[in-house]
């Protein structure tokens, strides 16, 4: 029932005697109808999660990519810690000078 | 898909689950609250490919499976007796009621028809004038919105046809009910990411803390539910209780205020009952008494008696963690989709029939007798 999948905005047009924004949102070129009452700001060219017809949420890129990035900086970090451990312990992390 | 199919990469797959098997130490329990989230877990085999230790046990979400038996029975009736054109999620459809199911109904002459949305609904309504038409409103936060919506278009055109049948459930109050289950022994939660999306997170942060479990707002699609375990089984190994969000790219932590303000312009809390596991305070939404004309339940005086609930199914135990679907013994024998014996055994968020299509487990059960 929570289903929910994201779609790009491809048209956008008044409906319901003008009181509704409607989106054409496209699935992987398969087109559905959502309201966008709940995304006031979202425009054409965004990515929305639609639910039951209606948009609910617009995708953060920044957010999308940051799950592919998590291990590379879960690894740094634990690459730093490492580094930490073998060093004596009376060396801070500052420069010598 | 942009924004699907590349969370569904098997290579970084992998990887996330070599990193869960490189820090796990010992054995965790850790509940999937989503139905949905169970479904993605059995149907890309990620059970058979998760670390002995992590033991995922499967949540109450799932809104068809906790729809009480009593409210199918009144959607029937008014299918049946009341002639209204009955209109619901597809997922209903299947799920046994007291002597019949919504499909039974439908295929004994009943205008009983299955919409993608529930604005369709009052789309309908407008379009006949001289019929009643109710839309069988069941969901959790994430349905909320939509559900809400049709209601206040239908007050805009100010229509008299138009009504939902209203069976609104809440994911907080559940994971209390769950948790305060002396039988629990759940330690961590992957929290559902579409109900967080309108909902926000800051309603996670008191039951972390009240019963010392990481939360983790998660995703659906493969890769999210891994990152999702992952982060979980690094709080558990470090012995930390935090709400942390998975999820992001769809979540905020304040969820959509358009529409938790629409939530509330409609419903308002109320106790619910919940098919399987019983009445849990302050769980779900009821209509407001200003969109009282819109409540199926006030329209039209439905006097069903409650029926008992066929003993020999288990769902409540399932929901609750406690135990899985191949812990039943009418699991694939006296229990199948085509005849089931339970709401769980039908819902495509229910995790019997997630076990049923897709865990290879019938297979086996079919080589036995």
């Amino acid at each position: 029932m929570c289903l929910a999948i994201p779609g790009k905005i491809q048209s956008i047009e008044q409906k319901f005697d003008g009181l509704v924004r409607m989106a054409k949102v496209s699935f992987g070129g398969i087109f559905k109808e959502a309201s966008l009452e709940m995304v006031p700001h979202a425009e054409i060219g965004d990515y929305v999660l639609v639910h039951v017809g209606v948009a609910i949420s617009v995708v953060n890129e920044e957010e999308a990519n940051r799950t592919f990035a998590y291990l590379e900086e879960m690894g740094e970090i634990e690459e730093e810690l490492n580094i930490k451990d073998f060093l004596p312990s009376n060396t801070s992390n500052d420069s010598p000078n | 898909m942009k924004y699907l199919s590349e969370y569904r990469d098997p290579a970084i797959a992998k990887r996330y689950l070599d990193k869960i098997k490189q820090i796990v130490t010992r054995p965790w329990t850790i509940m999937e609250v989503c139905g949905g989230q169970t479904h993605s877990l059995v149907k890309n085999g990620l059970l058979n490919l998760l670390p002995a230790e992590i033991n995922m046990v499967h949540g109450p979400g799932c809104p068809v499976c906790v729809t009480p038996l009593n409210l199918i029975d009144k959607a029937i009736y008014l299918a049946e007796e009341k002639r209204v054109i009955l209109c619901s999620f597809g997922d209903m459809l299947r799920v046994p009621g007291s002597r019949k199911s919504l499909l039974e109904a439908k295929a004994g002459g009943a205008d009983i028809r299955i919409l993608y949305s529930p604005l369709e609904a009052v789309k309908i309504a407008r379009e006949n004038p001289d019929r009643q038409v109710v839309f069988f409103a069941v969901g959790f936060e994430t349905t909320a919105p939509a559900n809400a919506l049709s209601v206040v278009h239908a007050d805009r055109y100010k229509l008299d046809n138009y009504s939902i049948l209203a069976s609104h459930v809440l994911v907080p109050p559940a994971i209390d009910a769950v948790m305060n289950d002396p039988e629990t022994r759940i330690q961590g939660f992957l929290a559902a990411g579409h109900v967080c999306t309108i909902m926000g997170i800051e309603e996670y942060y008191p039951l972390a803390a009240r019963y010392r479990v990481p939360i983790v707002v998660t995703g659906f699609e493969p890769i999210d539910l891994l990152q999702g375990i992952l982060m979980t089984v690094q709080q558990l190994e470090a012995g930390t209780a935090k709400v942390e969000n998975q999820y992001a790219r769809m979540v905020r932590p304040q969820g959509n205020p358009r529409a938790i303000e629409t939530i509330l312009e409609v419903f308002e809390i109320t106790d619910r009952m919940w098919r399987g596991i019983d009445v849990i305070p302050a769980s779900g939404y009821q209509i407001r008494e200003r969109y009282a004309s819109y409540d199926a339940m006030r329209k039209f005086s439905v006097n069903i008696p409650e029926a008992p609930e066929n003993e020999s199914c288990i769902a409540g135990a399932i929901m609750k963690g406690i135990k899985k679907p191949v812990d039943c013994p009418n699991f694939g024998t006296t229990c199948k989709p085509e005849n089931p014996l339970g709401a769980p055994m039908v819902s495509s968020e229910g995790a019997c029939a997630a076990y049923y299509h897709f865990s290879g487990l019938v297979e086996q059960l079919e080589q036995i007798h």
